[in-house]
């Protein structure tokens, strides 16, 4: 009954959402950020363990709703081992596709957002944890929000 | 996580009416008067349960809107002409109307605003200004909507006065009249608190309340959005110095309210804002004021605005706000009971005695979530803090879901509804 929500909640988001991975503090993490969208009541911290230019680790810690705990959860499996200008080339890429569903080259598992597009009151929410991360790669240690962003 | 609800008679709230409707309403003929409800949204029949955000308009009111912009349109009190004329008979005769609907002692009790936020902001900014000062305390209850706790931060910022919140207890979303003593404290000098809970649907006892206050020379403030349309209201039986609501909740127009204030209380307020339609007379230096109502209204009002709120108040008398509140509340309790039997859902608010709607959280699913997929099922709800962020951080959550009734709605309606939590809830995997 509900085939044209499969679009937005893919199986793979499911599953990140009821068992979220790297779900955890970063004791010695040397990089931290926060996401929060107050008016839906996401809030998460992104934990980055940063070897020179290299992300050696990433988990994240938090609550919100389905899309952005999947989200968040895609980003930390994805984004580790990459150097700070992958994570640059990488949040591109997944911004296109979160707001238009389509994207240049493999994004691998994180292709399970190409869905939330259809659903632009969604946007924010898979958005969310990538701007976090952002910040947190570039050593920026502020609080993003994405309620501002254009739906 | 289920919270049931407890068996306790005493955690009922309040009635606004009587158990027994005196005359039969034939509800689902009332739909028909609500054009917009006949729609599919996303392939499936519309269930509109978002009402205690806006409601529906019926026909009636859109053709006053459309009569008097295609018939007499004009701007009121200066114009001598017909049309001009006509505008202001028609303004006033709503204003006249208004104190009827809340049965205020007279007209000029009654000011039009944009709505129940700008009814509260006048007083906050116009009376409020001239009236708390440092020291002084302004009491709210931990269930406000942000539009009656805002403005008294912006107040209490401006003058050093404090604010204090009356408590709740718990997830049943009741305040405890117990312990309104110690909180009615020697600088207290407003009492600013909900008819309705928004997000609990807690009917408080505002007469109660206000008696208690007003014997302590409190002057009290009543936020109505909820309530008006929901039921009678009468401000002399409730014996509040000022009561705001918004038209758009009950079957008005979006943009436009009404702040009904007790004539001794206006006639020592200072103006809210200056302009046209509030002066006597102007000279280069200062100016003298009209007296209340018109002292508040600067500027071309929202003439329309006035003209669909009048129409809409017909409409709700004819159907009976008795009639409208018994119903609503069937509703409410309908929806609890059914929601009360799924597993793994926490209910907000009073077991008994609620108003028409219920706020409630899934195990494991956020309310956007479930907001999300009931949609896609054609079932209008509201997911978020429903502008209750201290309420939220009072109940321990960031959000919850919310489905509010109005009298066109029916319980297979509900019924649906129950079917499509119960199908949200397999989506999730709980």
């Amino acid at each position: 009954m509900f085939d044209d929500l499969t679009e937005l909640y893919h199986q793979l988001l499911l599953d990140h959402n009821k068992s979220p991975r790297n779900f955890r503090v970063l004791p010695d993490a040397n990089r931290i950020a926060q996401g929060t969208n107050p008016i839906c009541g996401d809030n998460y911290t992104i934990y980055a363990k940063m070897d020179g230019d290299v992300v050696q680790e990433l988990t994240f810690q938090g609550s919100g709703c389905a899309i952005s705990k999947a989200s968040a959860s895609l980003l930390t499996e994805s984004l580790k081992g990459k150097t700070r200008a992958e994570v640059k080339a990488m949040f591109d890429k997944v911004r296109d596709l979160i707001t238009t569903g389509h994207s240049d080259g493999d994004l691998g598992k994180v292709a399970a957002l190409s869905g939330v597009h259809k659903f632009p009151a969604r946007v924010k929410c898979a958005l969310l944890p990538w701007h976090a991360v952002a910040a947190a790669v570039e050593g920026r240690g502020e609080t993003v929000s994405t309620e501002s962003e254009k739906e | 996580m289920t919270d049931r609800a407890p068996a306790e008679n005493h955690a009922g709230g309040q009635r606004l009416t009587a158990m027994h409707p005196h005359q039969a309403v034939n509800w689902p003929a009332l739909r028909q008067d609500f054009p917009i409800l006949d729609q599919q949204v996303h392939g499936r029949p519309l269930i509109y349960f978002d009402n205690a955000a806006t409601s529906q308009k019926p026909r009636a009111v859109l053709d006053a809107l459309v009569h008097y912009y295609e018939r007499d349109n004009a701007n009121v009190h200066r114009g001598i002409h017909e049309l001009s004329n006509r505008a202001t008979a028609a303004f006033e005769a709503a204003r006249v109307r208004a104190a009827k609907f809340l049965n205020a002692r007279s007209a000029d009790e009654i000011i039009f605003t944009r709505g129940t936020t700008e009814g509260i902001n006048l007083v906050a900014a116009a009376w409020g200004t001239k009236f708390i000062k440092r020291g002084n305390k302004i009491l709210l209850t931990e269930m406000e909507h942000h539009s009656n706790i805002v403005p008294w931060q912006l107040l209490a910022e401006r003058t050093g006065a404090q604010l204090a919140y009356l408590p709740i207890n718990g997830d049943r979303g009741l305040l405890e009249p117990g312990r309104l003593d110690e909180f009615l404290t020697s600088d207290v000098k407003l009492l600013a608190m909900t008819h309705i809970s928004n997000s609990l649907g807690t009917i408080n006892p505002v007469a109660e309340y206000c008696e208690r206050a007003r014997r302590r020379g409190i002057v009290t403030l009543i936020d109505a959005a909820q309530s008006a349309g929901h039921g009678p209201l009468d401000v002399q039986q409730i014996g509040c110095d000022f009561l705001a609501l918004s038209a758009h909740k009950m079957c008005g127009p979006t943009g436009f309210g009404v702040l009904y204030g007790r004539g001794e209380r206006l006639a020592e307020t200072p103006p809210y804002q200056g302009g046209g339609e509030m002066i006597l007379s102007v000279d280069f230096q200062q100016s003298t004021w009209k007296p209340a109502p018109h002292r508040f209204e600067a500027g071309t009002p929202d003439i329309s605005g006035a003209i669909a709120l009048h129409a809409a108040m017909d409409y709700l008398d004819g159907i009976g706000r008795g009639n409208i509140a018994h119903h609503d509340q069937e509703l409410g309790a309908y929806a609890f009971e059914k929601l009360s039997a799924l597993p793994g859902i926490r209910l907000f608010g009073p077991t008994m005695g609620r108003a028409g709607l219920v706020s409630f959280l899934l195990d494991g699913v956020h309310a956007h979530d479930v907001v999300t997929v009931a949609d896609r099922s054609g079932v209008a709800l509201r997911g978020g803090h429903h502008c209750n962020q201290p309420l939220m951080k009072r109940l321990g959550v960031e959000s919850t879901a919310r489905a509010s009734f109005y009298f066109y709605n029916t319980t297979a309606e509900i019924d649906r509804f129950v079917e499509v939590i119960r199908e949200i809830q397999m989506f999730f995997g709980k």
